[in-house]
């Protein structure tokens, strides 16, 4: 039989009703009260693949969600557990893991862009069109006086060394490459990742 | 890892030493237990610590930080003179029995060539001796005595075990225990597997630690096999995937490398990639470099790359120092010599060596901006939060830019495990408020900087006005477009050599990176991840969990570079005549006509045993390198050298006690302290309720773990008057971290060269923001110096004191 696992807890659910209400002899009255039981949350959830966040065994997990992902229904993340298919975790997940419900909705997740001018003593918040003007407006001056296009010998070298960047670990290897054109692109070359710690 | 997760489970003999994969790596560490219970394998941990892994260990040792090196080459020297390697393995796929050069040699700590201004090396002397032909010498019967294996054995004479636990603190019986119980997979059908992370790589000798044990698995003749290998658990989930992609200072995608400033022209810079064969008849598959690179410059620069141009090549970025990794960036900021920094998902105030130094460098620039799903302490560095952050932020003028994004669960996208495999995930959800994704913030940023240097012209910008950009939506490119470029496509029609009939039409994405080419018909992003997204799909979303034979390898599960070969080298699994080392555990085997078996042969498919193809076939002499030529910065063979801080003298060489091609800059070593003043060797680690410092923003790991501590031995708190749960303030000549001290068995002080020496633990997790209490976080205490090769921090292994205290002052 090839149930998915959704289609497996509401099977199983079904199942305990039907056999426990058969059992006890409540005969038809058992289908009724079946039908009324509530049915699990998960069953009602959409389910997603993904992957742990933190470490480089990269457990499969399953992301629990409410809302059909309609264009006006908003999701909401209500459980995530190991995923038993996955070949290296089996469904089992570490502290980590566990608790990755609690990254996802922690309260030190951030909204809104913030910006903090020289000197001042707090962050306020900005739109979007700000702060990348006000990065685009930074970067570009600095680049315009500081690119050395040759070195002393006259060879090109096309290389930007006083602003510099630090590439994430978890973001996506889409993330990564298209992070890398933009960086080499403007020629920068203090430029790493987390490899080392 | 050369292997895979579930191929630990073959294993019949473990090594855990420089990590501690049960606190760490938990849901892989179960494959150890799976081979202990199902393969009667022995595990085996060497750390300073009885950590979790020791806890269920069939063997302990403890070891003084810093001195793996002279463990491993006392092993090897043990090895050798019981003769305990696997002859046939060694003597066909290694180095063992090529001629180093005349000149070559070691004395008193330093090998040939050394500049004592310069703290490098004029390598010219550590090669082989070549024959008229350009091949390198051989003497199969290791007669001759400057052949590998001989200077080899003269070099590891020194180690003999009395040495080995003078240096390391190790007893001489647990030493030679652990000697014993890997000698026992010299046999070709027993595996040893070595499981290590960052207790290797954080060192100034990090880099040949490694080497060391390659070295081990290479006389072994594990490397290749079943339950074998080299297995750097790594660290972050996609750590392997940025280090793929090249973004590290000197690389680029496909583990090719930037140009430097020696490499004036397109031709110097081939010249010193494209490696020729070594020896008669060997693959050294670098020679394809030009493909791959012609490919890439074609993928991110399109028409505007070509032949004409020599594709584009002036347009990257060429390199005048060896790198500029991030020891040296904030040395720079220091100077004032950096001026913006972009920290994309990344904590550096926390993260990185000499948390003053850090917090000083930031103070200089002009603007920092974060990109992160967490209100992360390096963005907020300027704010003031008493004794773990002191801060004037009236008299810092750094513009700060906070920018919220997507965490895991709300976004498409692949991420590579540390067993090479590229897995992708689905959005589940959309972020909070107003957050985005990186890629969309990037390309916001990249659309900017372009419209206004066409507004108002610049430096030079012929690379960013060109750089590729042929997504749909150019605002917010999809990550499958992304993964198809990676993956690439052919510009013309590709035939079957044999029929002549088009395998590929134009624009197909291609399957293998052998159809690169490196003429401009080829496009490829990153050329080990051709094959990840082709014609028949997204490779990299398979969830097929067929296993052949229930011996780890599931192929079909997601795709894994390079080819979705899963265990690399595999060729070395079987013998001469290309029959399994290891009947019971084959992975590929020679039909008579072909490599069959349950993974893809890293190696040409029709290539007979008779040819003599050597397995290794990235290096030009097809073996593996017991010397590895001029591949490192501080010698072809590995040496012990002592940390920058250490409690003790180099016995072997006392004039060169630490590496001496590490660089370190002078303000650095002014901050180094001496063991008259800061007498404990300390050291740092993870918790597994703890995934470095984002973790404390989630409220069940802030509760498992809520506060910072260290650990201190009973013996050490008793002579110090500590109490469990004590307050202590523990110091480095760099800083002081106030926190609990938790008193410990689990470290014992080590006899090293007849002293007591004491290790201190520090985990590293805590910091000011997030739902844990507030911390310092360990690089308070730790030194900015790096390995020689790679430049990771010395976190491992440094100096500090340790006193009672009353708590942090507020
Ligand atoms: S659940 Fe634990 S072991 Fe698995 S990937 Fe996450 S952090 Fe690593």
């Amino acid at each position: 039989m090839n149930v998915n696992r959704r289609g497996f807890i509401k099977l199983t659910a079904a199942g305990l009703a039907a056999s426990g209400m058969g059992a006890l002899g409540f005969g038809h009255v058992g289908e009724a009260l079946a039908s009324s039981v509530r049915a699990f949350k998960l069953a009602a959830a959409k389910e997603t693949r993904n992957t742990c966040t933190y470490c480089s065994v990269a457990c499969g997990i399953l992301i629990y969600s409410m809302g059909d992902r309609a264009k006006n229904a908003h999701s909401n993340i209500i459980h995530i557990e190991g995923d038993p298919d996955h070949p290296v975790n089996r469904g089992t997940l570490c502290p980590k893991g566990s608790a990755l419900l609690d990254i996802v909705h922690a309260p030190t997740r951030l909204t809104a862009p913030r910006y903090r001018a020289a000197g001042a003593g707090e962050f306020k918040e900005v739109s979007w069109d700000f702060a990348l003007d006000r990065i685009a407006r930074l970067m570009k001056d600095d680049r315009d006086k500081n690119f050395i296009a040759k070195n002393k010998e006259g060879v090109t070298v096309n290389r930007w060394t006083s602003v510099g960047m630090l590439a994430a670990s978890a973001s996506s290897s889409e993330t990564a490459f298209l992070t890398w054109k933009v960086a080499r692109s403007l020629g920068m070359v203090v430029f790493d990742n987390q490899a080392r710690v | 890892m050369t292997n895979t997760w579930q191929d630990i489970k073959n294993a019949n003999v473990v090594i855990v030493m420089g990590g501690n994969a049960a606190e760490a790596h938990p849901c892989g560490f179960k494959w150890v237990i799976e081979a202990k219970i199902e393969n009667g394998a022995k595990l085996v941990v060497v750390d300073p610590r009885f950590t979790r892994t020791a806890s269920v260990a069939d063997l302990y040792a403890p070891i003084r930080p810093g001195t793996d090196i002279a463990f491993l080459s006392g092993l090897i020297r043990y090895l050798l003179e019981k003769d305990k390697i696997q002859h046939d393995y060694v003597r066909a796929f290694t180095n063992a029995g090529l001629i180093a050069k005349e000149e070559f040699g070691f004395q008193d700590g330093l090998f040939t060539g050394y500049n004592e201004e310069t703290h490098s090396y004029d390598k010219s002397s550590w090669d082989y001796e070549l024959d008229d032909q350009g091949f390198a010498k051989v003497d199969d019967t290791w007669q001759h005595p400057r052949c590998v294996i001989n200077l080899l054995r003269k070099h590891v004479d020194r180690y003999t075990p009395e040495m080995v636990s003078r240096i390391t603190g190790t007893p001489q019986d647990k030493f030679l225990q652990v000697c014993e119980l890997l000698a026992t997979t010299s046999e070709p059908d027993k595996a040893l597997t070595s499981l290590f992370a960052l207790g290797w790589t954080q060192h100034s000798i990090g880099a040949q630690n490694i080497r060391t044990m390659a070295m081990v698995q290479l006389l072994l003749g594990n490397i290749g096999v079943a339950g074998g290998g080299m297995n750097a658990l790594r660290g972050h989930s996609n750590i392997q995937g940025l280090t793929d992609i090249g973004l590290l200072s000197n690389q680029m995608p496909g583990y090719m490398t930037l140009p430097s400033d020696k490499e004036a022209t397109f031709n110097d810079y081939m010249k010193t990639r494209q490696f020729t064969p070594l020896r008669p008849g060997q693959i050294s598959y670098w020679q394809n470099y030009r493909k791959f690179f012609v490919s890439f410059q074609k993928s991110i620069y399109g028409k505007a790359a070509s032949a004409e141009n020599n594709w584009a090549y002036d347009w990257l970025p060429k390199l005048d120092l060896p790198m500029y990794d991030i020891i040296r960036a904030f040395e720079m900021m220091n100077k004032g010599e950096i001026n913006g920094y972009i920290c994309q998902g990344f904590n550096p105030l926390q993260a990185f060596p000499d948390r003053g130094k850090i917090r000083r460098g930031l103070r200089k620039l002009k603007f920092l901006v974060t990109m992160d799903p967490l209100d992360t302490e390096t963005s907020r560095f300027w704010e003031d939060f008493g004794p773990q952050n002191p801060s004037d932020a009236a008299a810092i003028q750094t513009e700060v830019f906070q920018l919220p994004t997507n965490c895991f669960a709300e976004e498409n996208g692949s991420l590579v495990n540390s067993a090479r495999w590229l897995q992708w995930h689905w959005k589940a959800a959309e972020p909070p408020g107003q957050a985005r994704s990186d890629i969309w913030i990037m390309a916001g940023i990249f659309r900017r900087l372009k419209e206004l240097y066409q507004k108002e012209g610049g430096a030079f910008s012929d690379a960013l006005m060109n750089l590729s950009w042929n997504y749909a939506d150019p605002a917010s490119p999809d990550p499958e477009e992304l993964a198809k470029e990676m993956n690439g496509r052919t510009l013309a029609d590709i035939t079957d050599p044999t029929t002549g009939a088009a395998t590929l039409k134009a624009g197909q994405l291609l399957d293998s990176f052998a159809q690169l080419k490196d003429d401009g018909t080829t496009v490829s992003g990153c050329w080990i991840f051709t094959g990840c997204f082709t014609e028949k799909g997204n490779q990299m979303a398979r969830r097929e969990t067929t296993d052949p034979r229930d011996q780890g390898i599931a192929p079909g599960w997601a795709w894994a570079w390079p080819a979705n070969r899963r265990i690399l080298y595999n060729r070395a699994s079987a013998d001469l005549a290309g029959k399994a080392w290891n009947p019971k555990k084959p992975i590929i085997e020679w039909n008579g006509e072909r490599w069959v078996g349950i993974d893809v042969p890293d190696m040409p498919p029709t290539a007979a045993p008779s040819a003599g193809v050597g397995p290794f076939i990235m290096n030009a002499e097809g073996l593996g390198r017991l010397f590895a030529r001029a591949t490192m910065a501080e010698g072809p063979f590995p040496e012990h050298y002592e940390p920058l801080e250490s409690p003790a003298e180099n016995v072997l060489h006392p004039k060169v006690r630490s590496n001496p091609a590490a660089r370190v800059f002078a303000d650095d070593r002014e901050s180094f302290g001496a063991a008259s003043d800061f007498p404990y060797v300390a050291t740092t680690y993870r918790l597994t309720e703890h995934f470095h410092y984002w973790t404390k923003h989630a409220l069940i790991n802030a509760i498992l773990q809520p506060e910072e501590f260290v650990e201190i031995g009973e013996e050490l708190a008793k002579e110090k008057g500590i109490a469990q749960a004590d307050w202590v303030k523990v110091s480095s000549k760099r800083g002081d971290v106030v926190c609990k001290a938790y008193v410990t068995k689990r470290i014992k002080p080590l006899m090293v060269d007849g002293k007591p020496t004491h290790v201190i633990g520090c985990p590293i997790h805590w910091g000011f923001t997030g739902q844990a209490r507030k911390g310092y976080g360990a690089n308070t205490l730790t030194p900015s110096v790096g390995d020689a090769n790679t430049q990771t921090p010395e976190f491992k292994a440094f100096l500090v004191n340790v006193a009672k205290s009353n708590g942090p002052e507020v």
